[in-house]
């Protein structure tokens, strides 16, 4: 609260620079305003930017990271009776000294005698050192705004490059915001790798990249056997493998036919009703996807091959039929058959532009020649297209197995080593889910096994998307 | 000798031919009826996609309303302390009083009209009673909901020729509702309360008002965020950056980023801002934040696109009169730029309306029962209402999951159309 005060304080107060700023320099020539370097809101502008940038950029830094502050400076020197308490019971002693302070819900921890004392001082103490760094901030930030009026101001002169000044700011703040794309890749990086190296150091990454047993709900403790194989991230793999190729045998077939038949056959009012009908497709959120595989698909599915197994029941294939009598709602299938369907305008979008991007002297060739249509489409289009197919069938794949909201609703949660499509099966993704929702210690290798996952998907959808980039940048060369 | 030879290979020549032909025309025919039966075939899914949500999810917009005097009998509330008293058992002696009925002494009947009256009424009454305590001792009338497997039934959902012990409500419920519905205390109407409530955990009682709100203000950081960072990074590159192996990075990396699967942007999240920088958890803040992230590349990249169909001469016209680079581009370049960045950025929002996956991650899954209080309090978008109501047991659940997809669809086709009509009215081609 006190936060925006000073920053509505600040903004009123370099607006007022601006004022003062354009004034003084249209002052400065005397009459004759023709003699300024700049436009006189140039001059305006390069105290107003002095004047508020660093105080705002100072107040909000110590609003974002005042609290981290307060609570290592609480840390100072703690009562010789909170020393004794072990690790953790410190990390609840200051988080409930800082809740008490603010008013909020501590631990339900009980203490008592010294401990009492010291967290009643603590709290006191933790009060002290926020009303500090808050007001103190502003204080500073006050100083900082000051200081920037009193560098700025007096330079203003009709001599003075006002305009190439503030465009020296505005490139800084576009190199600012060119580099947030770098700074989210390294984000990403530096979160995945770190939180996988604390994972990778309880379970080493041959155990987790080859082990073939996947069993996350048993956390592992001290007195237990190393929990051996527990985090095998095999069968994931297999199962993401399996729901992404039943996707892919939905998607490649159907959205590669509708791009071609829309680029060679298609009237253009077919396309232009077509299109936008995929492009809706397209927009439907996943989870509207995740909706109709669990509720939909699924037991119409599961109902479907049950029937089939009722028929073949006490034939010569009562094995089949007594496990297809079997099949549940979450059979890797339906999650693949729903991605596919998902993939269909991905597939067809994309493989649309590129055969778009063929010449039409290719295909004139073609049929001067006397080939059909078709001929010419799957002896001319298609091998000039091919790269490029394959890059949209590769970022399709990508999509496929980094997609989360479909399989966590319609696939399984049991990890098992099988290409069989009515299985159940669990992904990556839905392991990853499954393990940061719900209630969670931050430390245990169970929360911790997400991330190694996290790095996992990240790294192989990374290199499919460079190898299909790639593929693309290439064969557009051939034809530019 | 070869004259003389020459007819019959000729026919057969043309006999091949004509037949091979034949061959390839029927090939022609299948190949494109191949790509006719793909279109059909994707096309058909959005319809059935679309149709299965439409049908499980128009009934909740309708919703049946019960109205019953209730005679608020001062012996059994305290005026001191009015929450006390059982407010849902006089609602259900109300309702059996006006069923004709009375309930036997182990208040068997009143536990069974429980069951299939809202316990919305209940807390109507204590709500009244709190305000205005003069109301002990007098009858007053109140409506709300029926429970959500008595709607069912006034739907057809459940059904009277299940057998009994399959279905949740039995025959005598079944009779008392018709009953109800006969002499005119149960009458159905549009449900506004879909629209005006929050997440509850009775069917009857919940609503999407919450999850809109807290869509809304999510968008917004996002919005906020995204577009100005997106624009500007896209106008440097395309405007000023110099081409080098610094420039050629960040080229590399937004291409890249924009393939990284969403989930991973959760994980980011709940890394970075949870863990490190200790934004609350589940607040519209940090759900605002992460999708910044995710959609900043494709605002990039639609900027950037808009900005190339602007034609050199209007930026040369602008350096010759003698303008800098700067006022070039951010008085003459961008905005002649505007309408396909906005399309862009629309089209980016729109999908970050639907995504789920990230905000798993950042805790959103909670239930969260109002509207939220601010940017950094507990909130629910629309998506994550959708998956939350699809895990619940209760059937009434059920329809209200479709229904708040259908309320989801309804706010992502009014950000498209804003995005086409964006595009139709201010377009330039040059």
């Amino acid at each position: 609260m006190l936060t925006w005060i000073a920053l509505t304080a600040l903004l009123l107060f370099s607006l007022a620079t601006f004022m003062a700023g354009r004034r003084r320099a249209v002052a400065t020539t005397a009459g004759k305003p023709a003699l300024l370097h700049s436009l006189p809101g140039y001059y305006g502008s390069y105290a107003a930017l002095w004047v508020g940038v660093p105080a705002a950029l100072f107040i909000l830094l110590f609003a974002m990271f005042g609290g981290r502050l307060e609570a290592g400076l609480l840390r100072v020197d703690p009562p010789a009776a909170v020393q004794q308490l072990t690790a953790p019971q410190q990390d609840v002693f200051f988080d409930d000294a800082r809740a008490i302070a603010r008013g909020g819900m501590p631990s339900e921890t009980v203490y008592d005698g010294a401990l009492k004392t010291a967290l009643d001082e603590k709290a006191a103490q933790s009060n002290q050192i926020s009303n500090l760094i808050q007001y103190g901030s502003i204080g500073l930030g006050a100083i900082l705004a000051l200081a920037g009026a009193f560098i700025a101001y007096p330079r203003i002169s009709p001599q003075f490059r006002a305009r190439n000044k503030v465009e020296g700011w505005i490139a800084g703040l576009f190199i600012v915001c060119s580099v947030t794309a770098i700074l989210t890749t390294a984000g990403i990086i530096a979160s995945l790798v770190w939180e996988s190296w604390r994972f990778f150091q309880a379970v080493p990454i041959h155990e987790f990249l080859l082990g073939t047993e996947w069993n996350p709900q048993i956390a592992m403790r001290a007195d237990q056997f190393a929990g051996a194989g527990a985090f095998g991230a095999v069968p994931l793999f297999v199962g993401t493998f399996l729901i992404m190729l039943i996707a892919m045998l939905v998607a490649a077939p159907i959205g590669l036919f509708s791009a071609i038949y829309l680029s060679e056959y298609a009237s253009s009012w077919t396309r232009s009703v077509v299109k936008p009908l995929l492009e809706i497709l397209a927009g439907v959120p996943t989870v509207v996807y995740g909706f109709f595989a669990a509720l939909t698909v699924g037991p119409l599915f599961r109902s479907f091959f049950n029937w089939i197994g009722a028929q073949l029941a006490g034939g010569s294939f009562d094995g089949l039929a007594q496990y297809l009598m079997q099949v549940q709602n979450q059979m890797a299938l339906v999650a693949g058959a729903v991605m596919g369907i998902m993939l269909i305008p991905f597939v067809s979008s994309l493989s649309d532009d590129i055969i778009n991007a063929v010449p039409q002297s290719l295909r004139d060739g073609s049929l001067a020649m006397g080939a059909t249509r078709s001929e010419t489409v799957k002896k001319v289009v298609l091998p000039a297209a091919l790269p490029g197919i394959m890059a949209a069938l590769l970022l399709a794949v990508s999509r496929a197995v980094g997609e989360t909201m479909i399989v966590t609703m319609a696939a399984g949660l049991q990890a098992r080593m099988t290409l069989n499509p009515l299985d159940t099966v669990t992904t990556v993704t839905v392991q990853i889910v499954t393990l940061l929702t719900g209630d969670q210690e931050f430390d245990s290798p169970k929360t911790l096994s997400a991330f190694g996952l996290g790095l996992t998907l990240f790294a192989v959808t990374l290199m499919l998307n460079i190898i299909a980039l790639r593929i693309v940048q290439k064969y557009r060369e051939q034809y530019d | 000798m070869t004259d003389a030879a020459l007819p019959t290979p000729a026919t057969n020549l043309r006999q091949t031919v004509e037949a091979r032909l034949k061959k390839r025309h029927a090939q022609e025919m299948r190949f494109r009826l191949y790509g006719r039966m793909a279109i059909i075939v994707a096309l058909a899914f959005l319809a059935v996609l679309l149709g299965r949500i439409v049908t499980q999810g128009y009934s909740t917009f309708i919703d049946y309303q019960i109205a019953v005097p209730v005679h608020l009998d001062a012996s059994k509330i305290d005026k001191a302390d009015p929450t006390g008293a059982n407010y849902d058992l006089m609602v259900a002696n109300s309702v059996l009083a006006k069923l004709g009925e009375t309930d036997d002494e182990f208040g068997n009947k009143s536990g069974k009209v429980m069951e299939i009256m809202s316990n919305d009424l209940g807390f109507q009454l204590l709500k009244m009673v709190r305000e205005d305590p003069s109301l002990i001792g007098k009858t007053i009338t109140v409506s709300g909901p029926v429970k959500s497997d008595a709607a069912l039934y006034f739907k057809g959902q459940i059904q009277r020729a299940t057998p009994e012990d399959e279905r949740k409500l039995d025959n005598q419920q079944l009779d008392w509702m018709d009953k109800l519905k006969a002499s005119g205390a149960v009458t159905s109407g549009f449900n506004t309360g879909f629209l005006t409530r929050s997440d509850s955990t009775e069917p009857e009682q919940a609503g999407v008002l919450g999850a809109i709100v807290g869509s809304m203000m999510m968008l917004l950081v996002t919005a906020t965020l995204a577009i100005p960072i997106g624009v500007l990074a896209a106008t440097y590159l395309e405007e000023f950056a110099p081409k080098n192996r610094w420039t050629d990075l960040i080229e590399v990396n937004i291409n890249n980023l924009a393939a990284v699967p969403s989930i991973v942007y959760g994980l980011l999240g709940l890394a970075v801002f949870i863990n490190w920088m200790a934004v609350p958890r589940s607040s519209p803040l940090v759900g605002g934040l992460v999708l910044a992230l995710m959609s900043l590349p494709t605002v990039i990249i639609a900027t950037r696109s808009a900005l190339k169909a602007v034609p050199p001469s209007i930026r040369e016209a602008a350096l010759g009169v003698g303008a800098s680079r700067t006022q070039t581009v951010f008085h003459h370049v961008l905005p002649l730029a505007m309408p396909g960045v906005m399309t862009g950025a629309i089209l980016s929002l729109a999908h970050a309306l639907g995504e789920t996956a990230p905000l798993l991650m950042i805790g959103m899954v909670s239930f969260v029962p109002g509207v939220p209080e601010g940017f950094t309090g507990a909130a629910t978008v629309l998506p994550v209402q959708v998956f939350i109501w699809e895990n619940a047991s209760e059937r009434g659940f059920h329809e209200r999951t479709a229904a708040a997809i259908i309320v989801l669809l309804v706010f992502m086709i009014i950000m498209n159309l804003a995005a086409i009509l964006v595009r139709r009215r201010f377009e330039r081609r040059w």
